[in-house]
């Protein structure tokens, strides 16, 4: 697509490589939906972006309270873009409450585009403030574009026969209409969603029509924004592009490992944030032999998709860290019986019910060892919102092919950010061959591939195939029951090979910079993003490190020891406690530094850098 | 196509039998075998599942598909496999604590859903694989191992919290009547929706004598009713006794008396309404009743797995065999060159 010319604008055009702008306001006030607008049209002209709603856990929280504030934030910019942004360049505040739970991240000398008519007394008092920040000196450090946005909005839409509620509840198309005039973004793109979304309601498409146009026209035509910017297109790899969140990622790629192994998809889930919109996502594409179903409870799920593995569809269950708790006694059977499954945790914060809508890594050990006895799961980690589709698709290629259930860990932060994924070509996505038993021999459960250790799984409604399998020790090769002492210790080991040299049938990760060095990053999952940013910085600057994203988790690539004894320092960044420093020690007996920070939130790009300074330092 | 021919032997597996020796599984393995051959259905189109218990070890001893689960969680595993493939003749195998403790969350779940499945409930009214404690049917008061001093819990009536949930086929019958227990699974494994059938089982290691006053020849012909359908409710050592209706509660009188001119009930399976299912269900607890058999309820609904082969092809219909290329391009797309 052309980048439209923004018209009439005699203003100052400045030119900027990169910007963070973050919306907020009150739950009610459609921040959500005016940052997914503002993210369609920044793709839509060819910037590269990334983006991360930030809403509150309560449904309908008290308007006006802080803990009821929404928030979407955006970087885009015109060259590569891995985080949602550490601190916005730009905040949209619609209420007092938005503004104080905000400000603390702004950028210094940071833009605030500010709703007046929202700063009166009940909702300064709502928010905790004592006096309005917009007198008392609180916002002296930054520039303030106060803007009468729920009165403006009105008067644009003075002549509309509706009533004042409805009118009201299009300022965020004023609000959104501002930024397009201010980072030169076209209207067009939003104003045919408006059309589409509204269909058949035309005042509707006329009221949220005039009011991003109104606010586009205030912003081209008074006197508060001297400047609007412009953010060339980024030279991304050429192809067709959309924006995907994480879960519509994995939504995606395991529809497509389902069709690309012949299986038909079955999910048993039960709902959880943040792992709910795999479960919606998946429930509209009957057409594509996708059956969902929504089980009484966590355990429901798994188990019904253990079910349904064995019947021969591609089973998977999604869920969130409590989820899986409940689903460990499945994940054993799993174990034992040896079955493909699927099993998605959309981390969040913990322990217990912890933070529902916030962001967390500290799932890593419940994945390794969350279940009685010896009981080896594979394990796979996520990077990114696109790398949710390759990783899903992985995780059911190897679920598939090693029989074997798989832990695909994302989590809150990328589930529902987004960014432009490449949309690969179906037809160059390479099959997923099984492997079946043979038809004309004795069937025996347990007899393995020599090379995988996989079993043959005979589906039912095999004539001759008939078999049965459970929790209890099977017999090597027959699978018939066992307790017999050398035979449990025999299984307890093939178990555990045939997980530990998955690492042989999965591509190695890449190990960026010199395989010997001061400084090793090793990294896994959603940090993938701040990290690769602080790498590019360091690189600029002509610091030495060296870095490895981890996609498998277990088994640990094959590659790691030929280059982790080789350093300094192995720097581990997670929002943890150290959970795969853990992890690394015990297997390289090497020591390890951690990273951590359990904010809830992604890692901060700004700060990790800070810590590799002071190591870089340390080590000089 | 050939009509399927089989016999009890062809559902023997290899596996050797491990139930204590007298008990009341034996029965109702052995009338399973002679069902099975009679539904008409391929041998390797069943599958059985079970969760853990004395009775959850039955698909062992049935050369069938099967798996063996995890404590509570057949109804579960059994909807998987029965939603993924809706030609498979699916049936659950459990006990009274695997069914309505551990797992009554999934039972009842089941019930509502109305997938097709036929659940089998062996009732001892004791936990025996974990010799004996008291299970949430045992009579409140119950002496047991962990309930030295007498259980403070009163039971669960299977019948009635299968009725409650909606399902569309409820039946009861007893390990020591071979006949009528092949009737009543015969009638369950036909029946299309979620079937369940409530077996009075001996346990005759922890419980023994738990349903005497049924199977005693003297003393069953007094106790227990066997219900048929469009029939009175007639039972007595020589036939002479009969349920009727107050108006209120149920009364007994001698059939060829009825003095006080109370309703003479007929019984009917295929919906004699909640009030009446239950109160027949209701039986099983009191002591001056007898005890009711038989078939409560045989209706049909719409099954689960119809339901939703049926949402899957109008989806088709309407959108079109779905292909990636069209999944992955939905929504907004655009070009970098
Ligand atoms: S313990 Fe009771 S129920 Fe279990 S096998 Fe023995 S007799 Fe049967």
């Amino acid at each position: 697509m052309s980048e439209k010319e923004v018209q009439g604008t005699e203003k100052e055009v400045q030119e900027l490589e990169r910007v963070t702008i973050c919306f907020a306001g009150d739950s009610g006030d459609g921040m959500q939906l005016t940052g997914s607008q503002f993210t369609n049209t920044t793709a839509g002209i060819g910037n590269d972006l990334n983006t991360l709603p930030d809403y509150p856990a309560e449904i309908r929280a008290p308007v006006g309270t802080l803990f009821g504030v929404s928030g979407f934030q955006i970087q885009f910019s015109s060259s590569d873009v891995h985080t949602p942004g550490d601190s916005p360049d730009v905040l949209v505040a619609m209420n007092p409450a938005a503004l104080k739970v905000n400000l603390p991240n702004l950028k210094d000398n940071g833009i605030i585009i500010i709703n007046t008519d929202s700063f009166q007394s009940r909702n300064l008092t709502l928010a905790g403030y004592e006096s309005n920040p917009l007198e008392d000196g609180t916002l002296s450090a930054y520039q303030i574009f106060p803007v009468n946005i729920t009165g403006l909005t009105r008067e644009a839409l003075s002549d509309l026969d509706l009533n004042m509620k409805i009118k009201d509840r299009c300022k965020n198309f004023f609000a959104l209409g501002m930024t397009y005039w201010m980072y030169s973004r076209p209207m067009d793109m939003t104003e045919n969603w408006i059309k589409s979304k509204f269909k058949g309601k035309d005042d509707l498409i006329e009221a949220n029509t005039k009011a991003l146009k109104a606010g586009f026209s205030y912003a081209l035509s008074t006197e508060i924004f001297t400047t609007s910017f412009r953010i060339p297109k980024a030279a991304k790899k050429p192809g067709l592009y959309r924006n995907i969140t994480g879960n519509e990622g994995i939504a995606f790629g395991l529809i497509t490992a389902a069709k690309k192994s012949g299986r038909e998809l079955f999910l048993g889930s039960y709902p959880i944030t943040p792992a709910s919109d795999i479960l919606h996502e998946l429930s509209k594409h009957k057409n594509y032999d996708v059956k969902t179903f929504q089980a009484e409870d966590e355990i429901a799920g798994i188990g019904a998709a253990l079910g349904a593995a064995y019947a021969g569809a591609l089973g998977v269950t999604t869920t969130s860290g409590p989820g899986i708790a409940l689903k460990s006694e499945f994940m054993g059977l799993a174990v034992m019986t040896e079955l493909p499954l699927v099993i998605v945790n959309i981390q969040r914060g913990g322990p217990s019910t912890g933070l529902p809508t916030k962001t967390e890594q500290s799932d890593l050990l419940q994945a390794f060892y969350g279940r009685n006895g010896e009981s080896p799961i594979p394990i796979i980690a996520a990077a990114g919102p696109a790398d949710c589709f390759h990783a899903a698709f992985e995780a059911a290629r190897i679920a598939l092919q090693c029989t074997t259930p798989v832990i695909l860990l994302s989590d809150g932060y990328i589930a529902n950010g987004t960014e432009p994924w490449l949309i690969p070509d179906p037809d160059k996505i390479p099959e997923i061959k099984i492997k079946q038993p043979a038809l004309d021999e004795k069937y025996l459960p347990y007899k393995r591939d020599p090379e995988r250790l996989s079993r043959l799984h005979a589906l039912p409604g095999t004539p001759g195939l008939e078999h049965r399998i459970g929790g209890l020790e099977k017999e090597d090769v027959t699978g018939n029951v066992s307790y017999n002492a050398d035979n449990h210790d025999k299984m307890v080991r093939i178990r555990a090979d045939k997980v530990g040299r998955i690492n042989r049938f999965v591509e190695n990760p890449e190990l960026v910079g010199k395989d010997h060095g001061d400084l090793l990053i090793l990294s896994w999952g959603s940090t993938y993003g701040p990290i690769l940013a602080a790498v590019k910085d360091l690189q600029k600057k002509g610091k030495e490190v060296s870095w490895c994203h981890l996609r498998w988790l277990n088994p640990l690539p094959i590659n790691l020891d030929r280059f982790i004894y080789n350093f300094k320092t192995v720097l581990i960044p997670e929002i943890n406690l150290g959970q795969l420093s853990k992890i690394i020690r015990a297997e390289y007996l090497i020591d390890t530094v951690g990273f951590n920070r359990v904010r809830g939130l992604p890692l901060k790009t700004n700060e990790l850098l800070a810590e590799i300074d002071v190591i870089l330092k340390g080590l000089e | 196509m050939e009509p399927i021919q089989l016999t009890k032997d062809d559902f023997t597996s290899n596996q050797e039998t491990r139930w204590c020796p007298g008990c009341g599984d034996y029965s109702i393995l052995a009338q399973m075998k002679k069902v099975l051959p009679t539904l008409g259905i391929p041998r390797e189109n069943f599958v059985f599942v079970s969760g853990i218990g004395c009775s959850s070890r039955f698909p062992y001893y049935l050369e069938t598909y099967g798996i063996h689960g995890i404590h509570g969680r057949a109804p579960v595993i059994a909807s998987g496999v029965k939603l993924a493939n809706p030609n498979l003749k699916v049936f659950v195998i459990t006990g009274d604590g695997d069914g309505l403790s551990i797992g009554g969350n999934h039972l009842i779940h089941l019930f509502r859903r109305n997938i097709d499945i036929t659940i089998v409930l062996f009732n001892n009214q004791i936990y025996g694989l974990t010799k004996g404690q008291y299970s949430p049917t045992s009579e409140k008061g119950k002496i047991t191992k962990s309930s030295p001093y007498g259980s403070l819990e009163s039971p669960f009536n299977p019948v009635q919290m299968a009725l409650a949930s909606g399902a569309s086929f409820v039946a009861r019958s007893i390990d020591r009547d071979p006949k009528h227990l092949e009737d009543t699974l015969a009638r369950a494994a036909k029946h299309k929706g979620t079937a369940f059938v409530e077996v009075y089982q001996n346990c005759n290691i922890f419980n023994d004598g738990a349903f005497l006053s049924l199977t005693e020849p003297k003393e069953k012909k007094k106790h227990l009713l066997k219900m048929e359908h469009g029939k009175p409710f007639i039972y007595g050592e020589n036939d002479e006794l009969m349920l009727t209706w107050t108006g209120k509660n149920f009364k007994v009188v001698n059939k060829d008396l009825n003095e006080n001119g109370h309703e003479i009930l007929t019984h009917d399976e295929n919906g004699s309404g909640p009030a009446m299912e239950f109160m027949l269900a209701s039986l099983s607890l009191d002591a001056q009743l007898p005890t009711p058999i038989g078939i409560f309820r045989a209706v049909e609904r719409d099954t689960y797995d119809d339901m939703m082969a049926a949402q899957m092809n109008a989806t088709k219909k309407k959108k079109g065999e779905g292909d990636l290329k069209t999944l992955f391009t939905g929504g907004y797309t655009w070009t970098n060159d």
